[in-house]
């Protein structure tokens, strides 16, 4: 499993650099990640940082797009102005969480 | 006397209750499936249907025809469940009392969910096909698209969806169909999904990728769409990307029953959220849920439903005799892949392996093909509908194991 080093810290990440360990990641990291994919971090974005999260502890999964939308009450559309382009991606890597699952 | 209520008499349903309704004593149990519709529809059939292949109505059987005696059948609209006094309420006013619970309400497609879907376009240039209205409206849209040319978009609004495979099929089936008919020349075909690829899993999404590339079929990945524009005839993604279309056939988001919501027992999408091995319900000990009303990790498909109800019912016989369950469901699925031109793709795969190329069900011999498109394949989704009804539904064992093996299936760094 290949580590990268964020702010002085190592962790373990995969191909794709998204964070593997969910105790290795905290909100300074966040920062970081956000920071690394073009996103600053504000309130409206902690909302769904928190609640991905959340859900992955109780679902063991990384949330869809639909379910943050669902669970925060930040539209889709929403989530698209704060995560641009891949929001569900963007959400979980900067979340610490690995890359959403596509559904098969 | 105990009672297992199955709500529900799709594939899982029916395969559940024939199968147990043998496994348990008539004396000890009753079996009652309630579903609100009295007719079983043959769904894998659906995707001929446009193409002019096949008469609609052969796809429709009576469900009572594919209970088993000693079923009982409720013919009823479900109001909701109160898992709290273990009972089923029904839109008339009916209450069924239950010992265990088994949901298998299937998914539904909900075009409603998307703004503009059901607007003046709807069943004109908009169109979908896992409905048997559907599919038997666009036969003849196709046959009027195909006489004027034009841009053909076959879209995925959102993952999950009931047999994920199934629109790209019908991008093949509809290039070879056009390719047959002189036309192709005058048509442009795009497949629009909200995915990163041509399917989800890396090996698949590349061979299938493939084949959509040598059809000269055009393919926009990564669009969620947020609306559709009926005036300009437009697919509209949350990016504001746009896409152009003269004959749109859209697979509308995917919902469990409503039911499951107003009971409180579903997702964000009316899914039930179960343990992946046992498919018992994580919020209730007496309810499970089989089929595409669960939210497993795997394909929302006919043979996971099949496989899964193995499994099921394996586990319910230890349990009504008061053991712990022991079977392991893994996810597993199995597909065929029609590509056109009469020939069709067989993958198998499940919670933790890709679709990977190889043979079915025997190493070496098949004589079925994983991934990659061959005649024999095609024969054998179509002598399926006969096993279907004769073999699958009454629960007869079929020489096929509910667990995914690896034999017969090649990494492909090993070929």
């Amino acid at each position: 499993m290949p580590t990268a080093t964020i702010h002085d810290a190592e962790v373990h990440v995969d191909a794709e650099g998204f964070m593997t360990e969910y105790d290795e990641w905290d909100k300074t990291l966040a920062h970081d990640l956000a920071a690394a994919i073009g996103v600053e971090l504000t309130p409206r974005h902690w909302t769904a940082i928190d609640f991905l999260r959340k859900d992955y502890v109780d679902e063991n999964e990384t949330p869809t797009l639909r379910r943050v939308a669902a669970g925060t009450g930040i539209s889709i559309k929403q989530l698209f102005e704060l995560f641009p382009v891949k929001p569900a991606k963007k959400m979980a890597y900067i979340a610490g969480l690995p890359k959403p699952r596509g559904c098969v | 006397m105990k009672r297992l209520v199955i709500l529900g008499a799709g594939t899982a349903g029916t395969i559940v209750a024939n199968r147990l309704r043998r496994r348990l004593s008539p004396g000890d149990w009753r079996v009652v499936v309630v579903d609100h519709d009295t007719t079983h529809l043959y769904q894998p059939g659906l995707l001929f249907v446009p193409f002019g292949a096949g008469n609609p109505d052969e796809l429709v059987r009576p469900r009572r025809q594919s209970l088993a005696a000693g079923v009982e059948f409720v013919d009823g609209e479900i109001d909701r469940v109160d898992p709290a006094v273990h009972t089923v309420a029904l839109a008339d006013g009916r209450t069924i009392g239950y010992d265990f619970l088994v949901i298998a309400s299937g998914t539904q497609p909900r075009p409603d969910q998307t703004p503009g879907m059901l607007g003046v376009e709807w069943r004109r240039s908009i169109h979908d096909f896992y409905t048997l209205d559907g599919a038997t409206a666009l036969r003849q849209a196709l046959a009027r698209f195909a006489g004027n040319g034009g841009r053909l978009v076959v879209h995925i609004v959102d993952m999950p969806i009931k047999c994920p495979v199934a629109p790209l099929e019908f991008a093949f089936l509809a290039d070879a169909h056009l390719r047959a008919l002189g036309v192709r020349d005058s048509v442009d075909i795009t497949f629009v999904t909200p995915l990163s690829g041509a399917f989800t899993k890396p090996v698949a999404a590349a061979r299938l990728a493939y084949l959509l590339d040598v059809r000269e079929i055009k393919l926009e990945t990564d669009f969620l769409v947020e609306h559709i524009d009926d005036e300009t005839r437009e697919l509209v993604s949350y990016d504001e990307r746009r896409i152009p279309f003269d004959l749109l056939v859209t697979v509308p988001l995917n919902m469990g029953a409503q039911f499951v919501a107003r009971s409180g027992l579903g997702d964000e999408l009316n899914f039930v959220p179960v343990d992946r091995h046992t498919l018992r319900a994580k919020a209730y000990d007496d309810i499970y849920a089989i089929g595409d009303a669960a939210d497993l990790p795997t394909s929302k498909a006919g043979s996971v439903a099949h496989f899964a109800a193995e499994v099921f019912v394996e586990n319910f016989v230890r349990l009504a005799r008061g053991e712990p369950m022991t079977a392991e469901f893994d996810g597993h699925a199995n597909c065929f892949v029609e590509t056109g031109e009469g020939k069709a793709l067989l993958i198998d795969f499940n919670y933790e392996t890709e679709p990977l190329p190889g043979e079915y069900p025997l190493p070496g011999v098949g004589p079925l093909r994983l991934l990659r498109p061959t005649r024999l394949n095609h024969w054998g989704k179509l002598a399926f509908s006969w096993l279907y009804w004769n073999v699958l539904l009454p629960g007869r064992p079929l020489p096929l194991p509910a667990a995914m093996t690896m034999a017969g299936k090649h990494r492909p760094e090993e070929e």
